[in-house]
């Protein structure tokens, strides 16, 4: 048995041959700037105390926890104190300065996911903290990648996620989003990216809203500024 | 019995089961007031239809060209690209590949082109285990029934329905709690994630600069579909294409507004390749199968190839008083609701689907709503005119012959209206009979009583009495 | 100014008060209305079902017919669609393609006449009562009058007017729709009526006789007491 043969060639002969006819273009109603589409998409303003009231007001909106820190001295207290009061038996992490650097003296056993981790292990922890590329001031969004939050099961698989960020990393837009992550990693982009936005979430039974689907059930924002 | 047949079967029971009808209503009017939020929170929503139809006439106009961007830079990061003409090249290259790697369990994150193909059916035939982890495709799957609405599989349903089949298929206890009713679902769920050899998903976008897919989607499924399995299988209508990557900075915010009336999905993620050197998982080996399945067909109607534009968001069928009334499921076919009924025809034949684009007032709901502007209820009527230029229904042919005939004389249409009292008693004998040419509109509708005086016998009246000046 | 009324053929059999009024208001405007002979239909039911040499054939003698006219009032939505929208099309490519444009040009909806050509909002009217209004799909989305009616309504002394919830849902009429798919059409009609009985509203209005047909065909099965009128003939009321 083999692998039957991609038809590239059958294909593509049929696109040229259907798109030699020309379509009408897109009959033009609103008579739309050539300029950046910014002017279209929800409005984020301009400096940093505006985008991150945004933001907050966002998360608000999506149950998802948003925490401001001054320091991580004061971030690691609170860590502490949730440990504490949830019983984690462990966390889950990832190798980072970020991640690192909040669980500095913190007593809590680690689960270190690394090159070849079992997967059975990871789906055991009570909760999972990574980094993350940015955080997206108009959707209340987090971004994580592969790179930058410890692969792709770590922010998804423990029911509740922790997301450590630095204020640097607050953008207005999905736009400016990416553009950080291309100004970071250049041609190599990482193999998988994701907008987080909000706790995992159903509507399918009676579009009542329910936590923690499949995802985490909790996710809460770090803010260390 | 022909689709046609079917469809007007269903369309009768759907429309005489009022509980059903008025929850799907409700559920579609709830829809209707956060979506009116979601746009409102654009600053200038129908620019941003017209940047999103621009962007799709862009790709799908230049296809060939995205299509070897995409897999170019795809391959580069080790993603194999198997471009499938049709159903049976792709269901062939899944099997060959769950043979080879010795797959076992397989879970699934939603995909309607996994549909359109009966992969499912073709997967369990050889053995496989395949589960669905959409909680609306799983809860469908349990029930052996197809998705009731694209997006939103069992919109329909109501939760003791879901516990009932809960109960019967997984053991559980009844609850009415839609907490409770998830958490049943998650933790089958997450058992299938972790031991299942392979995931297989759809794509929202295929990003053809970065050759990356875009999957959007709230749970966190697909997410773990793609995450956690040694191999990832992503089928993706050919359609799908965007040129840049920064397009998503559109795209995703308008598909979360018209798609469930959000600001933003709760998950909208890029694959680029399989797990990267330096990153510490992801799959072995990543698949994108390109499937051509007849969208070639639509291409080439340049009056119709805007319809490839879609992003499946499900917004026309949210506010298509047909969709309301009947439901998904009499549809009869894998994509529902207006663009079902305009693509339908192009995929799977005109002559056997042409009803769907019939079964339509052509109201323009559609149209109005859609995010990429296409002209859904013209290319129904577009539909109509060809399949009677194709294959004219002879008696139809022969009634808007002798309409037009009438009509083209006046004389002759004021001797038919003339005629009409006497029609009106003829009728009377098989009123209400299968025989009653009327009986379509009678059976449930009042008919206008014929007036004393038609307008044109009033005005000449009139003028007789007062010549004008 | 000298207005050519097209009355669609089943406005001129089954309601022709609605076209009455037309005149009457627009008369008492001060304005000549002329009612070209030999006008019949705009072809629109061949033209729906798909069957478009039949549909070209009435309107190349509808495009005759108003030939000469300066200006043409349609006296429904949806036939005023036909020309304005989809003559054009219907004659693209024909030696007729010109002249098909130029009706479409001159062609204005009744409510759509009064408000954007005549400039006129209230038209000395007097109704007493209480009136919900419903949209026609073609007037509302393929000629775009949402206000116009209503900015008409609003005008006339005596008269409430209410919005039912589902005023822009089709009433299931679509042409051969309503007789094809019965079960349907009948569904979305219940769902129109429901919904004026909710504004508790005596009278439903629309520019468009084909809706009434529908509605009050309704209405009436089910023995409600609402009565359906043509806008024309609440603006004639005096």
């Amino acid at each position: 048995m083999a692998f039957p043969k991609s038809d590239s060639a059958a294909i593509l002969a049929r696109i040229r041959e259907a798109l030699r006819l020309s379509a009408p273009a897109p009959s033009v109603e609103a008579a739309p700037d050539a300029q950046s589409r910014r002017r279209w998409l929800p409005k984020v303003g301009p400096d940093y105390s505006e985008q991150i009231e945004t933001f907050s007001a966002q998360a608000s909106v999506l149950k998802a926890e948003f925490l401001r820190f001054p320091s991580f001295s004061a971030a690691r207290e609170e860590l502490a104190s949730w440990a504490r009061h949830e019983k984690w038996d462990r966390i889950a992490t990832h190798a980072h300065p970020l991640t690192d650097g909040l669980l500095e003296g913190v007593e809590i056993p680690r689960f270190q996911v690394a090159s070849g981790y079992d997967k059975l292990e990871l789906e055991k922890c009570p909760v999972g903290l990574t980094a993350c590329e940015a955080l997206v001031a108009q959707t209340g969004s987090v971004l994580v990648s592969a790179v930058s939050s410890g692969g792709r099961a770590l922010s998804i698989l423990p029911p509740h996620h922790i997301v450590v960020a630095t204020r640097d990393q607050l953008v207005p837009d999905l736009t400016a989003a990416f553009a950080r992550v291309r100004a970071t990693y250049g041609a190599r982009l990482p193999g998988f990216l994701s907008f987080i936005t909000g706790p995992s979430r159903t509507g399918d039974i009676e579009r009542i809203l329910v936590l923690g689907a499949h995802g985490p059930k909790r996710l809460s924002i770090f803010l260390i500024e | 019995m022909s689709a046609s047949t079917l469809f007007q079967h269903d369309a009768k029971a759907a429309a005489a089961n009022l509980p059903r009808r008025s929850f799907v209503r409700t559920a579609l009017a709830g829809y209707m007031v956060k979506r009116k939020a979601a746009q409102d929170y654009f600053q200038d929503w129908q620019s941003a239809r017209q940047a999103a139809s621009e962007i799709k006439y862009e790709g799908v106009n230049h296809l060939d060209r995205y299509l070897e961007e995409f897999t170019r830079n795809a391959e580069a990061r080790g993603t194999k690209v198997f471009w499938a003409s049709n159903s049976e090249q792709a269901r062939a290259y899944i099997l060959e590949l769950c043979r080879q790697k010795g797959v076992q369990s397989i879970v699934k994150s939603k995909t309607m082109t996994s549909e359109e193909i009966h992969l499912n059916e073709a997967l369990e035939k050889e053995g496989y285990r395949v589960v669905e982890s959409d909680l609306g495709e799983f809860i469908m799957q349990l029930r052996h029934e197809t998705p009731y609405h694209f997006v939103l599989p069992c919109m329909h349903l109501q939760r003791d329905e879901i516990s009932a089949t809960f109960e019967k298929t997984l053991k559980s206890a009844p609850t009415r709690d839609p907490e409770e009713l998830t958490a049943i679902a998650r933790r089958f769920m997450r058992q299938e994630f972790c031991r299942a050899d392979l995931g297989i998903s759809g794509a929202n976008f295929l990003v053809a600069e970065t050759g990356m897919i875009s999957i959007t989607e709230n749970e966190g499924n697909a997410r773990l579909t793609t995450a956690l399995p040694k191999i990832h299988v992503a089928l993706v209508g050919i359609e799908k294409v965007l040129p840049k990557l920064e397009d998503l900075a559109l795209f995703l915010p308008m598909l979360s507004a018209t798609g469930t009336a959000q600001t933003l999905t709760g998950y909208n993620s890029l694959y680029g390749g399989p797990g990267q050197l330096g990153e510490t998982d992801g799959p072995e080996e990543f698949h994108v199968i390109l499937l051509d399945n007849h969208r070639t067909r639509l291409l080439a109607d340049p009056e119709q190839r805007d319809a490839l534009h879609c992003i499946r968001c499900g917004a026309c069928l949210n506010v298509c008083p047909i969709f309301k009334n009947v439901g998904g499921h009499t549809y009869g076919t894998t994509y529902q609701g207006p663009i079902g009924s305009v693509i339908t025809p192009h995929l799977r034949g005109l002559q056997d689907w042409k009803h769907l684009s019939g079964a339509s007032s052509l109201c323009g709901a559609c149209t109005e709503t859609c995010p990429v502007k296409i002209d859904l209820h013209h290319h129904l009527l577009q539909n109509r005119r060809n399949a009677v230029a194709a294959r004219p229904v002879w008696w139809e042919k022969l009634l808007f012959r002798g309409f037009s005939f009438v009509m083209r004389s006046p004389a002759l249409y004021r001797l038919a209206g003339r005629l009409a009292p006497l029609g009106f008693a003829l009728r009377r004998p098989v009123r209400n009979t299968p025989l009653d040419p009327l009986r379509p509109w009678t059976a449930t509708r009042e008919f206008p009583a014929p007036p004393p005086r038609t307008f044109q016998e009033i005005w000449k009246e009139r003028a007789r009495t007062q010549p004008t000046p | 100014m000298k207005v050519s009324l097209f009355i669609p053929c089943f406005v001129d059999q089954l309601f022709p008060q609605a076209a009455v009024s037309m005149v009457e208001v627009l008369e008492r405007l001060g304005h000549q209305v002329d009612y070209p002979q030999g006008q019949t239909c705009c072809g629109q039911p061949p033209f729906n079902s798909g069957y478009w040499d039949e549909a070209r054939a009435v309107a190349e003698r509808t495009l005759r017919v108003f030939r000469d006219a300066e200006v043409v009032v349609g006296g429904s939505g949806s036939c005023a669609t036909m020309f304005k929208v989809f003559y054009p099309e219907l004659f693209h490519h024909t030696p007729l393609e010109a002249e098909a444009k130029a009706l479409a040009a001159k062609t204005y909806e009744f409510s759509e006449f009064l408000v954007h050509k005549l400039g006129v909002t209230d038209v000395g009217a007097r109704f007493e009562g209480k009136v919900t209004f419903h949209d026609g799909c073609h007037g509302l989305r393929e000629l775009k009058l949402k206000q116009e009616p209503r900015q008409l309504l609003r005008n006339v002394r005596g008269l409430e007017l209410i919005e039912m919830g589902e005023a822009e849902t089709c009433c299931g009429f679509g042409g051969a729709f309503a007789v094809k798919f019965p079960a349907i059409s009948t569904a979305m009609d219940e769902v129109k009526c429901n919904s004026i009985a909710e504004t508790g509203a005596d009278y439903v209005v629309s520019n468009d006789s084909s809706c009434l047909m529908q509605i009050t065909g309704y209405l009436q099965r089910h023995q409600r007491p609402v009565k359906g009128l043509h806008l024309a003939e609440i603006l004639a009321s005096r």
